[in-house]
């Protein structure tokens, strides 16, 4: 090969090494351009990290409260400071030791806080003993030394925050928080006669132990303990993911039975038409076009909030959607079978059935099987804005912004829901498709 | 012999073959009966826990998009201006969406070549490769946005985030499927002269699968726009939020609706359009 032979396909490498270095670079200069327009350099004033805490610890952790009444000195140990879930004397907890007057609260390697008549008195191993008390309706601090910066007291207040839990006590009240890993009554809520119980003492309790309560067996009064747990409300949820799974699968259903045979005037081998098959497809368009954001909104508006509107909006969205891939998917069909059929004298109609239906079924049910999956994503998001749903439920424990247990809760059951139905489908699918 | 062998013969496998269509069609009219049963309860239970009924509702359809495009109308001499204005807002649920499909993209990349059968990096760890995509593909990007913002404040990063994250998970899967039928001539030519696992899936794969992965990230990146401006709505930042407050005035800023409606609806028309034509060129070769 000579030189003069050689020189355009040089020159085309290089052109092309030219390339391959400029996209990488461009698409760098672009995120350093997106970078200062989302104003990435202001972000760290932004974080809140005192919020990112409570909601990481909130995820994995509960905290229980002992209270102290300081005017009447009554003293509550409850969960997470309801008083729905204070502990009866009976069931609190040994950490927690009443001596007459005093409570005595054992933190664990060390720590102590003793609550005795108005004040307290909290032990810090290496530290020393720090004692608050309540005179003249001012907050009095006498700490060993000069106050670190875990201390923080005024007039009203004081509180102590210690690697075994915190101290906070103000004119009202004085509070002990502990926090223990797990999400607290998950199963049964201290108010029924089965909370604290182990798994085998449960297990017990079920099969071969006398009735707690004579009317029910006590497997089914546990069933319905944990079905209504007044915390966790394990019924309404499962209820609302339901609800969340009914809104995708009927949505994505009408939508193929409605894009069906619509598809067919869109093909460009079934509709002979020109100008039909253009309206057609633009009428697709416009259904993709126009977002599932905005048919959920006009639908809520005509049909209210709920999952009949969430499984409306859906259906829009995806007949465009459907209409585009079925039609695409007939233009691909093979036109023998089909003419072998119009061969035995059969109507459009009878074509349809027999040469067309037969090849595309696979393809179909494997898009629907697949859009099936993906909506039952987008029928939580569906669900935040028509009200129904686990998509509610979630908007709802984000906004108090403190229930960070159950956003937890109703996102583990939803990647949970996602991936099973992930895979029922792609089982399916490889059914349909590869006849296993 | 003949007369025997062709014809009476026949006569059996036809009533077999009938038999044998008549039992089909009847598993799939059964089929069929139980999936019709299921979809119309399905309805029923769905209206019964909506707060107003389908045929009540079927009415006020076209009442509120009539109300919106009848007071846009009289005041059509806007559109142009309004359109103008929200230009900034676009541009920020546009980079939100191109931000997140390129972060999204390299991150499912990555993923992707650690969990495909023979060219991950760590062959024991496929499968919980496998499970973190599924896991990120399963989580709804609304939820992870909403809890950002409470951790990180507002703005444009949380959206990002929240995107790309579901982006990753859902690309992955595609780019991994897509890695699964490539040649593995090359990349078993480049180990053997000695390439470390980066330079072979550098130079043996990426070039291989590379009009693939770039056809899906234009797909997803038509997705992202959608998503980002859903996003915007839900929470904050973008054409959404817009669409949000003007919606929340109510009568008298319709126009402004109308005008952000246009504005979405032409953005994702031309961008469809455009990934359209352009993965058309990258899987085929075929010049438009």
């Amino acid at each position: 090969m000579t030189a003069a032979t050689a020189e355009p396909l040089l020159h085309q490498f290089r052109l092309r090494a030219r390339w391959s270095l400029a996209i990488p670079a461009l698409i760098l200069a672009y995120l350093l351009y997106a970078a200062l327009a989302f104003d990435l350099p202001g972000l760290a004033s932004r974080l809140r990290w005192d919020n990112a805490q409570t909601l990481l610890s909130d995820f994995v952790s509960y905290k229980v409260h002992v209270t102290r009444d300081n005017r009447s000195g009554r003293v509550i140990t409850s969960i997470e400071g309801d008083a729905r879930d204070a502990y009866s004397p009976a069931q609190t907890p040994g950490w927690v030791k009443t001596a007459g007057s005093q409570t005595i609260i054992d933190l664990g390697e060390g720590y102590l806080v003793t609550y005795a008549g108005t004040g307290a008195q909290i032990t810090i191993p290496g530290y020393g003993a720090i004692t608050a008390r309540l005179q003249g309706g001012k907050i009095l601090l006498d700490a060993p030394g000069p106050l670190p910066s875990w201390i923080n007291a005024s007039d009203s207040r004081v509180s102590v925050t210690t690697p075994r839990g915190r101290f906070a006590m103000t004119r009202s009240k004085t509070e002990t928080f502990r926090y223990f890993p797990g999400w607290e009554e998950f199963f049964f809520t201290l108010d029924t006669p089965f909370a604290g119980k182990s798994w085998a003492e449960l297990y017990t309790l079920a099969t071969s132990a006398p009735r707690l309560d004579p009317a029910t067996p006590n497997a089914e009064a546990m069933a319905s303990a944990f079905w209504n747990n007044r915390m966790w409300h394990h019924g309404a949820v499962l209820d609302a993911m339901l609800e969340t799974v009914l809104m995708a699968f009927l949505g994505t259903m009408t939508a193929a039975l409605i894009a069906l045979p619509l598809a067919f005037f869109a093909a460009s081998n079934m509709m002979p038409l020109r100008p039909v098959r253009f309206a057609m497809r633009r009428v697709f368009d416009f259904i993709r076009g126009t977002d599932a954001l905005i048919w959920t909104l006009i639908l809520v508006r005509a049909f209210g909030p709920g999952p009949l509107t969430g499984a409306l909006a859906i259906m829009m969205t995806d007949t465009g959607s459907f209409g585009k891939t079925f039609s695409e998917t007939l233009e691909n069909t093979d036109a023998k079978q089909i003419e072998g059929i119009r061969s035995t004298g059969a109507s459009a109609l009878q074509r349809a059935r027999f040469g067309v239906l037969p090849q595309i079924t696979p393809i179909l049910l494997s898009q629907v099987l697949y859009n099936l999956e993906s909506n039952t994503r987008s029928a939580t998001v569906i669900g935040a804005i028509v009200g129904g749903g686990i998509g509610l439920l979630l908007t709802q424990a984000i906004q108090t912004q403190k229930d960070w247990e159950d956003v937890a809760y109703y996102l583990i059951l939803i990647v949970l829901t996602v991936i099973a139905m992930d895979t029922v489908s792609g089982w399916l699918r490889r059914r349909l498709i590869k006849g296993e | 012999m003949v007369d025997l062998a062709f014809g009476l013969a026949p006569a059996r496998p036809q009533s077999a073959y009938l038999a044998l269509v008549r039992r089909r069609r009847l598993y799939s009219s059964i089929l069929l009966i139980l999936f019709a049963a299921l979809l119309a309860t399905g309805f029923r239970l769905a209206e019964n826990r909506n707060a107003g009924g389908f045929l009540d509702g079927l009415p006020n359809l076209l009442q509120f998009p009539a109300e919106i495009l009848s007071e846009a109308w009289t005041n059509r001499a806007n559109l142009p201006g309004l359109m103008l204005q929200h230009l900034g807002s676009l541009l920020e649920t546009l980079n939100i969406a191109a931000v997140s499909t390129i972060l999204g993209g390299v991150s499912a990349g990555a993923l992707a070549l650690l969990s495909t059968r023979d060219l991950a990096r760590w062959p024991r760890l496929v499968p919980v490769f496998r499970r973190l995509m599924d896991a990120l593909r399963a989580l709804p990007d609304v939820v992870i946005a909403l809890v950002l913002i409470y951790m990180l404040g507002g703005g444009p990063v949380p959206a990002v985030i929240a995107i790309a994250v579901h982006a990753s998970g859902a690309l992955g899967k595609l780019f991994s499927e897509a890695a699964e039928n490539a040649d593995l001539r090359p990349i078993e030519g480049l180990a053997s002269v000695g390439a470390t696992w980066a330079q072979r899936m550098a130079f043996g794969l990426i070039p291989q699968v590379a009009p693939n992965w770039l056809s899906y990230a234009l797909l997803r990146f038509e997705i992202n726009v959608r998503a980002s401006a859903i996003l915007g709505f839900v929470g904050q930042g973008g054409i959404g939020a817009d669409l949000k407050i003007a919606l929340q005035w109510g009568q008298g800023k319709y126009d402004q609706v109308v005008a952000i409606f246009l504005l979405l609806f032409l953005t994702i028309v031309l961008i469809d359009h455009i990934s359209d034509r352009l993965r058309l060129r990258l899987t085929k070769g075929r010049r438009p």
